[in-house]
């Protein structure tokens, strides 16, 4: 009886975030409803026994991709006016063709549905029954995704780093070697209590023996 | 109205939420971050029905693929909204059609 309350609760939860995501004119509130539909995702994740999921949801989801589309919403200007246009000439047939879908997959689902689950109360915990198949059976695909994990990091990196436009000096060693002794000493003859005046000699510029990288 | 939830309700509210994510495509042409965000919630809908399914199928296999999913789902956020980034730096808007220097 609690599981069916709790269900009820999560799916409204869920389809109450959709809707905030695809209905608010300002992408931030679309951002907080996608979080509130994790969230509750979550709830129903964990109310279906794979604990350690809902707790990755959360942790993954809620904290890295939507932080994520919060980051970039900040930092990126956004017009809201315009972007909310140009929808009315598809809307009857994207909700025709969204019916449709809907139609069929409901039938789909509600015919020859399968019994209760049998609660086994022997079983292993959730991470312990993921654990002992992910690292067995699927250790090759869980190398893979982290191998994906480190594609998307490089070129997430790759794709937004500016490198050129600030100069970052490092040596060159080759120009410090091959410097000469006239760019590097000038021999002034002073007059005494005169000191070293500006046309006997004036600093030599750096950039001879360093290079900027861009 | 129910006295238990059986897979028929969980599957019915993996397509619902499918389909919302499908029309948030259609209404949201024009800005691609609601579209980014309307393909994280169909792939949050085809987890949670992995996820049901394994449950009322006693096993844990749904529930390593949507591992999977939840892996590529990021990864793959983190390389659209790389470009999401680089699109408004070159165009200074996030309307799609401002990406139109192949129309002839």
């Amino acid at each position: 009886m609690l599981a069916d309350i709790l269900f009820v609760l999560f799916a409204a939860g869920i389809l109450a975030g959709a809707g905030l995501v695809i209905a608010a004119r300002n992408p931030m509130v679309s951002v907080l409803g996608m979080m509130l539909t994790f969230v509750n995702a979550a709830g129903l994740f964990i109310l279906l026994q794979a604990e350690f999921l809902g707790l990755l949801l959360i942790m993954v989801y809620v904290g890295a991709i939507a932080v994520m589309f919060l980051f970039v919403l900040m930092t990126i200007d956004i017009d809201f006016d315009t972007l909310k246009e140009g929808f009315a000439p598809y809307l009857p047939f994207g909700l025709v063709a969204a019916g449709g879908l809907l139609a069929l997959l409901v039938m789909a689902g509600l015919s020859g549905g399968m019994p209760s689950p049998a609660t086994n109360p022997d079983a292993p915990d959730n991470i312990i029954a993921l654990g002992r198949v992910l690292f067995t059976d699927y250790a090759l695909p869980f190398q893979l995704a982290g191998l994906v994990l480190l594609t998307a990091m490089v070129g997430a990196i790759v794709l937004t780093h500016r490198g050129g436009g600030r100069s970052v000096r490092r040596q060159d060693i080759g120009a410090q070697i091959m410097r000469e002794k006239a760019d590097a000493v000038t021999i002034t003859k002073p007059k005494i209590g005169a000191g070293v005046t500006p046309e006997h000699w004036s600093p030599k510029p750096v950039e001879k023996t360093t290079k900027s990288r861009g | 109205m129910f006295y238990t939830v059986t897979l028929s309700h969980l599957l019915v509210l993996t397509s619902l939420l499918l389909v919302v994510g499908l029309v948030g495509i259609v209404l949201n042409r024009r800005n691609i971050i609601a579209i980014l965000m309307c393909v994280e919630i169909m792939l949050l809908a085809t987890t949670l029905n992995l996820v049901g399914i394994s449950h009322f199928r006693g096993d844990v296999l749904g529930q390593v693929f949507s591992f999977f999913i939840l892996t590529v789902a990021a990864a793959e956020l983190a390389i659209g909204l790389a470009i999401v980034t680089l699109f408004f730096r070159n165009r200074g808007t996030v309307a799609i059609d401002a990406a139109d220097m192949m129309k002839g």
